[in-house]
C-alpha cells in the first residue's frame, strides 16, 4: 500500500497534514518526497478517515505543498543484529562512522512492549561502579533505572563515563574477555553538542569500550523532532541484546531535558492542552514507557540497566523533567554545584540521592554484612553534620557542643575523603566500606544507634580523634 | 475481565480516527461507559463519549497500526469484573486481565495486545459447601454456600445483588466450576459461584455505620499518633523518595484486614515484581498463612497503556466491595492516585475538554470524591458487617501539596499521612511529618485503644504530642543561638524529644522484627521514654546538671528496643536501668 499523495495542506514546525483517501495506521511511517529529490521520514501522529497529521523528523525545512507523502504501511523498525556492537549511529538509527550498511537479523518496532510486571525479575545483583558515593551510599543494580540528575556545567558527563569504564558485578568469573564479555555500553545522545559528543567517543576509543558500545548519535544542531526517537531506538536495541544475546546492557542516555524540550515542541504544535510549563499532560506516560524499558525478565540471563541524564533547568528538581523523571525511576544521583566548585570528583551530593533498590542488593552474600548499617548511619551523621552547618554561620563553632563539632568534622571529611576520590579512581566495595568505618569511628561508640552493636565490636576503630590514614 | 457478555456481541461501527489511546467510531450502537471491541485485532476500548454519529472510544491497549476504517464491535455492556473464587492469590492488570495468564497466552514476557482472558479461572473447581436447604428464602447478597478458597479465607457465595431472590429449590454440594449453577430458585434465578459487576457502579449496601475499630497497622507513627479506622479514609502525599510505597507496601503486609487489595496504578514495574516475590514469603501477622492468601493485586505500571489506568482504581475498589459484602475487612492501597488523575488528564486532553485547574478536567474533584466514598464500615444488606478502608497515595509534582489532586483528596480522607523530602533526607523514615500529619478518627478510636491495650493510652499519646510540639518550637531558637544558650530544662525536653524520634516515631520496615510493632509495644516504647523524662526531670529538680543525666549510659538503650524481639522483658529491665542510674546521680 505504497500509495503516493500530493495532498498537503498545512505545514506547521515539525508537522505536515495531509489528505488522504485511504486508512493510514496510527504511528505508521511516512516518507515525504521534497521537490529537489530529498527524502525526509515521518510518523502518522493522528489519523483519521481523511486527513493525517505527519510528524517530520528531520525538519520541515523545504517541504511544500507539492512534495509528495508516501505512507509505508508499517510503525518504525529498528535493524537489529548484534554486529550492531562497536557502531555509531545517527539519531534516526543510520550509519555515520562510515561502516557498512547495517545488516539486521531481525527488525523491531521501536515503541516497545510493556514487560508483563509477572513477568520481571526483581533486581538484586550489585553493580560495583568503584565510585564511593555510589557504591556505599546509593548502589546501583543490575535491571535499574538510575538517573543523574545535573545541572548545566556540571561533569555529570564525567561521571556517568567513569560508571560506564568501572561497572562490574563483582564475584562473578567472567572476565577473561577473550570468550566476549558479556556487558555492553548503548549510549544514546539527544541533542549534546560536537565537543560533549568528542568527549564520550574520545573516551569510549582510547579505553576501547566503543567495542562493546553501541553510539546514536542526534547532536544540538540535528532535528529536534528525531530526538523523539532516538531513545527509543537504543532502547530497542538494548532490549535485543539483553534478553536475545544474554548481553547485560548499561544504557545512558543523555540529555532527557533535550528529549522532553522536542515533546514539548511537537505538542506546541499540535496545539494540545499544555500540561505543568507548557510540557504535555502525557509526558509522564511518555517518560515511564521509556524509564521502564530497564529490569530484568524471569529466565532470561540479560538485562537492561539505564543510567539517564538530566540537566535540571535552573538547578531546579521540581521542574516538570527531573520531577516526573524522579516518580519513574528508581531513584536519583544528583550532581552538586557547590561540591564542584568545591573541587569534590565527582561531586555527587549524597542526602537527596537515592537508590530505591538499594536494600535488597546489599548485604552478606551481595555486599557485606555491614552496608546497610554504614551507610545509614553515614546517612544520619553527614545530614546532622550538614544542619549543624546552618548553625555554624550564625553561632560559630566555638558556641557548640562537643558532640556538634565532631558532626562537623565527619561532614567535612566526609566529603573530602569518602566523596572526593578522582574520575580516575576505582574502589571496591571493601575500600568504600573500610573508610566508612574509618570515618565514623571519629564519632562516640554510642552515637551509632543504627548500627548492630556486634557489628561496632567487630569494626569500629578504636584509635578515637586520629584519623586511621591522615593524609591531609 | 469479564467473559460472559462476549456472546452477544451486536451492532459494528467503523473507526474514523485514531489518535493514541483515542479512538473515534462512526455507526456504533453503543450507550456510555460500553465495553467495545477496536479494530481487526479486538483491542479492548470503552465509550467516554456519544456526539452525533460519532463515538469516542479510550482503548486499554496500544493503537500503533490501528487505521480508520477497521471495525469495531459493542459488547453492549459496561466494564465489568468478574467475582468469584480465585481471586485471592491473583495479579491482575487495570482491566482484570490475569498477567500469569497474559504470559502463557502471549508466549512472552512482553505485553501483546489483543490478547483477553477471564478474571478468574472458570476450569478450575472448587468445593461448595452449601449454607442453604432446599426451601430456604433468600434475597439478594444472602450466602448460599462457602468456598474454603484460601487458608486464611472462606469465599462466601452470594445471591447476585441485582436478583431478586425466592425460595431454594435446588442445591448442589461438591466440587463445582465457577460457571456450574450451584444454587437454583423457585423463580428461575441461577446461583453460580460466578457473577458480574460493572466497576464504575458501587455495590448496593444498607447503610454506612460511624467507624470505631483501628485498621492496625503496625507502625508505630501510624498507631501511636495518627490511626486510621476500618473504613476509613487516609491519604499519603510526598515528593519522590519519601517512602509513599514502602509505607503502602507495610500497610499492605501488616495492617490486620482479612483482605488486602493492591492497586498499583501506574507505578514502577519492579515494585509489583517485588511485592509479587516478597508477599508469597511472608506471613500474614493475624493468622499465620502466606501473605498472598488475603490479597488481590492489581498492577497496572506506568508504562502499560494510560486508559487501563484510568480504569485499575475503580476495578480494585468494585473487588474490595465484594469481599466486604462477605462481612471482610478489607484495605484498599491505591499507589498512586496521581497517576489515576493524570490517566483522566491525559484523556480529557485528548477528548479537548475545557480543562480546569493545572490541565486537570473539572471532574476531577467528583471523580476523587466518587471514588473515596465507596470506603466505609457498612451494614451489608445480608445482614452481615464489612469495611473497606482506602489508603491513597499521591505524588504531587515537585512535592508542592498546593497542587489540585492533593488538595482535592485532603477535602475527602480523614486522614493524612504528609510524607516529609527532608525527613526522608536524613533517613528518619518512616518519613511521616508528625506536625502536619492528622487522622479525624482518633477521638473515636481512643475507647478501643483503652479497652484493647492500655488505659491511659490517649494521656500518654498526648504527653508525646506535646513534647513533639515543643521541640518544634525549641528548635526554631536553637536555629538562631545554639543548644547550649537554652535553659537546662529545654535542653532535657530537647533530648527526650530526640529519643521520641529516633525510638518510637522511626521504624525500619526492613528490620526483621522492627517492621511490625504491636500496639502494645507501641505503647511500651513510648512509655520507656516517658519513665526516662520523669526520672530526668527529678534529677534535674534536685540539682543534677543536664549533661550528666543526658550521659547516662542505660538511655541509648531506648533506640534498641524495637528491634528486639523479648521486648516486654527488655523494656522492663531497661526503666530498671534507667532509674537507677539517674537516681545514683543525686
Amino acid at each position: 500500500m505504497q500509495k503516493e499523495y500530493q495532498t498537503i495542506t498545512e505545514i506547521s514546525g515539525p508537522l505536515v497534514f495531509a489528505e488522504v483517501d485511504e486508512p493510514v495506521g496510527y504511528d505508521e511511517i511516512v516518507e515525504i518526497e521534497t521537490g529537489d529529490g530529498q527524502t525526509r521520514r515521518g510518523q502518522v501522529l493522528e489519523s483519521t478517515s481523511d486527513f493525517v497529521a505527519i510528524q517530520v523528523f528531520e525538519g520541515t525545512e523545504g517541504i511544500d505543498r507539492n512534495s509528495s507523502v508516501r505512507f509505508l504501511g508499517e510503525t518504525l523498525q529498528m535493524k537489529l543484529t548484534e554486529d550492531l556492537l562497536g557502531r555509531v549511529l545517527s539519531g534516526s538509527g543510520e550509519p555515520i562512522d562510515g561502516g557498512p550498511e547495517i545488516e539486521p537479523d531481525e527488525e523491531r518496532p521501536i515503541v516497545g512492549e510493556a514487560i508483563n510486571p509477572y513477568s520481571r525479575e526483581y533486581p538484586e545483583e550489585f553493580i560495583q561502579t568503584g565510585v564511593s558515593a555510589i557504591d556505599g551510599m546509593n548502589t546501583l543494580v543490575r535491571g535499574q533505572k538510575l538517573p543523574i540528575f545535573s545541572g548545566s556545567g556540571l561533569p555529570h558527563n564525567d561521571l556517568a563515563l567513569q560508571i560506564a569504564r568501572q561497572a562490574t558485578v563483582p564475584e562473578e568469573d567472567e572476565g577473561d574477555d577473550d570468550e566476549g564479555s558479556e556487558f555492553a555500553v548503548i549510549f544514546g545522545a539527544m541533542g549534546i553538542t560536537q565537543e560533549e559528543a568528542n568527549e564520550f567517543m574520545d573516551d569510549f576509543e582510547r579505553t576501547g569500550a566503543l567495542e562493546r558500545s553501541v553510539v546514536f548519535m542526534n547532536l544540538a544542531d540535528d532535528p529536534a523532532v528525531e530526538r523523539t526517537v532516538t531513545p527509543r531506538l537504543a532502547l530497542t536495541t538494548a532490549e535485543y541484546l539483553a534478553f536475545e544475546k544474554d548481553y547485560h546492557v548499561l544504557v545512558i542516555l543523555t540529555d532527557m531535558t533535550n528529549y522532553c524540550e522536542a515533546l514539548r515542541e511537537i505538542g506546541a504544535a499540535r496545539e494540545e492542552v499544555p500540561g505543568r510549563r507548557g510540557y504535555p499532560g502525557y509526558m509522564y506516560t511518555d517518560l515511564a514507557q521509556l524509564y521502564e524499558r530497564a529490569g530484568r525478565i524471569e529466565g532470561e540471563d540479560g538485562s537492561v540497566t539505564q543510567i539517564p541524564i538530566l540537566t535540571m533547568p535552573g538547578d531546579d528538581d521540581t521542574h516538570p523533567i527531573p520531577d516526573l523523571t524522579g516518580y519513574i525511576t528508581e531513584g536519583q544521583i544528583y550532581v552538586d554545584r557547590d561540591l564542584n566548585s568545591q573541587g569534590i570528583e565527582p561531586p555527587t551530593y549524597v542526602l537527596p540521592s537515592l537508590s530505591r533498590l538499594m536494600d535488597d542488593g546489599i548485604g552478606e552474600g551481595l555486599t557485606r554484612e555491614d552496608h546497610a548499617d554504614v551507610s545509614d548511619q553515614m546517612y544520619a551523621a553527614y545530614a546532622e553534620g550538614e544542619d549543624l552547618r546552618d548553625l555554624v554561620n550564625i553561632v560559630g563553632r566555638e558556641a557548640l557542643s562537643e558532640r556538634d563539632n565532631k558532626y562537623l568534622d565527619f561532614a567535612d571529611d566526609f566529603e573530602t575523603e569518602f566523596v572526593q576520590q578522582g574520575f580516575r579512581t576505582n574502589r571496591s566495595i571493601d575500600e568504600t566500606l573500610d573508610l566508612g568505618w574509618e570515618l565514623l569511628s571519629q564519632l562516640p561508640k554510642e552515637e551509632l544507634n543504627r548500627i548492630d552493636e556486634e557489628l561496632i565490636e567487630a569494626k569500629y576503630v578504636e584509635d578515637e580523634g586520629e584519623p586511621v590514614e591522615a593524609e591531609e | 475481565m469479564s467473559q460472559a457478555t462476549e456472546s452477544d456481541v451486536r451492532e459494528d461501527g467503523q473507526i474514523e480516527s485514531v489518535s493514541g489511546p483515542v479512538v473515534t467510531a462512526t455507526d456504533l450502537d453503543a450507550k456510555m461507559n460500553d465495553v467495545v471491541y477496536v479494530g481487526h485485532e479486538g483491542l479492548m476500548g470503552e465509550v467516554i463519549e456519544i456526539e452525533g454519529n460519532i463515538t469516542t472510544i479510550q482503548v486499554y491497549e496500544e493503537t500503533s497500526a490501528v487505521s480508520p476504517g477497521e471495525p469495531v464491535e459493542s459488547t453492549g455492556a459496561p466494564l465489568s469484573v468478574d467475582l468469584g473464587p480465585g481471586m485471592l492469590d491473583a495479579i491482575y492488570d487495570g482491566v482484570q486481565r490475569p498477567l500469569d495468564v497474559l504470559e502463557e497466552k502471549m508466549g512472552s514476557a512482553f505485553l501483546d495486545r489483543g490478547v483477553d482472558a477471564p478474571g478468574i479461572d472458570l476450569e478450575k473447581t472448587w468445593e461448595f459447601n452449601p449454607e442453604v436447604e432446599e426451601g430456604d428464602e433468600v434475597g439478594p447478597n444472602d450466602v448460599v454456600g462457602i468456598v474454603p478458597e484460601t487458608p486464611s479465607i472462606d469465599h462466601k457465595v452470594m445471591v447476585p445483588p441485582d436478583y431478586e431472590g425466592g425460595e431454594v429449590v435446588d442445591v448442589q454440594s461438591g466440587d463445582y466450576n465457577v460457571e456450574e449453577t450451584v444454587v437454583e430458585l423457585d423463580n428461575g434465578e441461577e446461583i453460580q459461584m460466578r457473577q458480574e459487576w460493572p466497576v464504575r457502579s458501587q455495590r448496593p449496601a444498607d447503610e454506612k455505620q460511624t467507624p470505631d475499630t483501628p485498621l492496625v497497622s503496625g507502625q508505630r507513627i501510624l498507631d501511636g499518633l495518627f490511626p486510621l479506622a476500618k473504613g476509613g479514609t487516609a491519604a499519603i502525599p510526598g515528593p519522590f523518595g519519601s517512602g509513599k510505597t514502602v509505607t503502602q507496601h507495610q500497610l499492605a503486609k501488616w495492617a490486620d484486614a482479612d483482605i488486602v487489595v493492591y492497586v498499583g496504578c501506574g507505578e514502577r514495574g519492579n515494585e509489583m515484581t517485588e511485592v509479587i516475590e516478597d508477599f508469597p514469603e511472608l506471613e500474614d501477622p493475624t493468622t499465620g498463612n502466606a501473605l498472598m492468601d488475603r490479597t488481590c493485586l492489581i498492577a497496572n505500571t506506568s508504562n502499560m497503556p494510560v486508559a487501563a489506568r484510568e480504569s485499575c482504581v475503580y476495578t480494585g475498589i468494585t473487588i474490595a466491595e465484594y469481599f466486604r459484602d462477605m462481612g471482610y475487612d478489607v484495605a484498599l492501597m491505591a499507589d498512586s492516585t496521581s497517576r489515576w488523575a493524570e490517566a483522566m488528564r491525559e484523556i480529557s486532553s485528548r477528548l479537548e475538554e475545557m480543562p480546569g485547574e493545572e490541565g486537570y478536567p473539572a471532574y476531577l474533584a467528583a471523580r476523587l470524591s466518587e471514588f473515596y466514598e465507596r470506603a466505609g464500615y457498612f451494614q451489608n444488606i445480608n445482614g452481615s458487617e464489612g469495611s473497606v478502608s482506602v489508603i491513597g497515595a499521591v505524588s504531587p509534582p515537585g512535592g508542592d501539596f498546593s497542587e489540585p489532586v492533593t488538595q482535592n483528596t485532603l477535602r475527602i480522607v480523614k486522614t493524612f499521612w504528609a510524607l516529609d523530602a527532608d525527613l526522608a533526607e536524613r533517613r528518619h523514615f518512616p518519613a511521616i511529618n508528625w506536625n502536619e500529619s492528622y487522622s479525624l478518627y482518633r477521638d473515636q478510636l481512643d475507647p478501643w485503644f483503652e479497652d484493647n491495650v492500655a488505659a491511659d493510652w490517649s494521656e500518654q499519646r498526648q504527653w508525646a504530642i506535646d513534647t513533639l510540639d515543643e521541640e518544634d518550637e525549641l528548635q526554631e531558637i536553637v536555629q538562631l543561638v545554639g543548644k547550649d544558650a537554652l535553659p537546662e530544662d529545654q535542653q532535657l525536653t530537647l533530648e527526650v524529644a530526640r529519643y521520641l524520634r529516633e525510638a518510637w516515631l522511626q521504624q525500619d520496615a526492613f528490620h526483621d522484627i522492627d517492621t511490625y510493632c504491636e500496639p502494645e509495644k507501641t505503647y511500651s516504647i513510648l512509655g520507656a521514654i516517658k519513665t526516662f523524662n520523669d526520672e530526668a526531670f527529678d534529677a534535674l529538680e534536685a540539682g543534677v546538671p543536664v549533661e550528666e543525666i543526658t550521659a547516662v549510659d542505660a538511655i541509648p538503650q531506648l533506640n534498641r528496643i524495637g528491634v528486639q524481639d523479648e521486648w516486654e522483658e527488655y523494656v522492663e529491665e531497661l526503666e530498671d536501668d534507667i532509674s537507677e542510674q539517674i537516681r545514683e546521680l543525686y
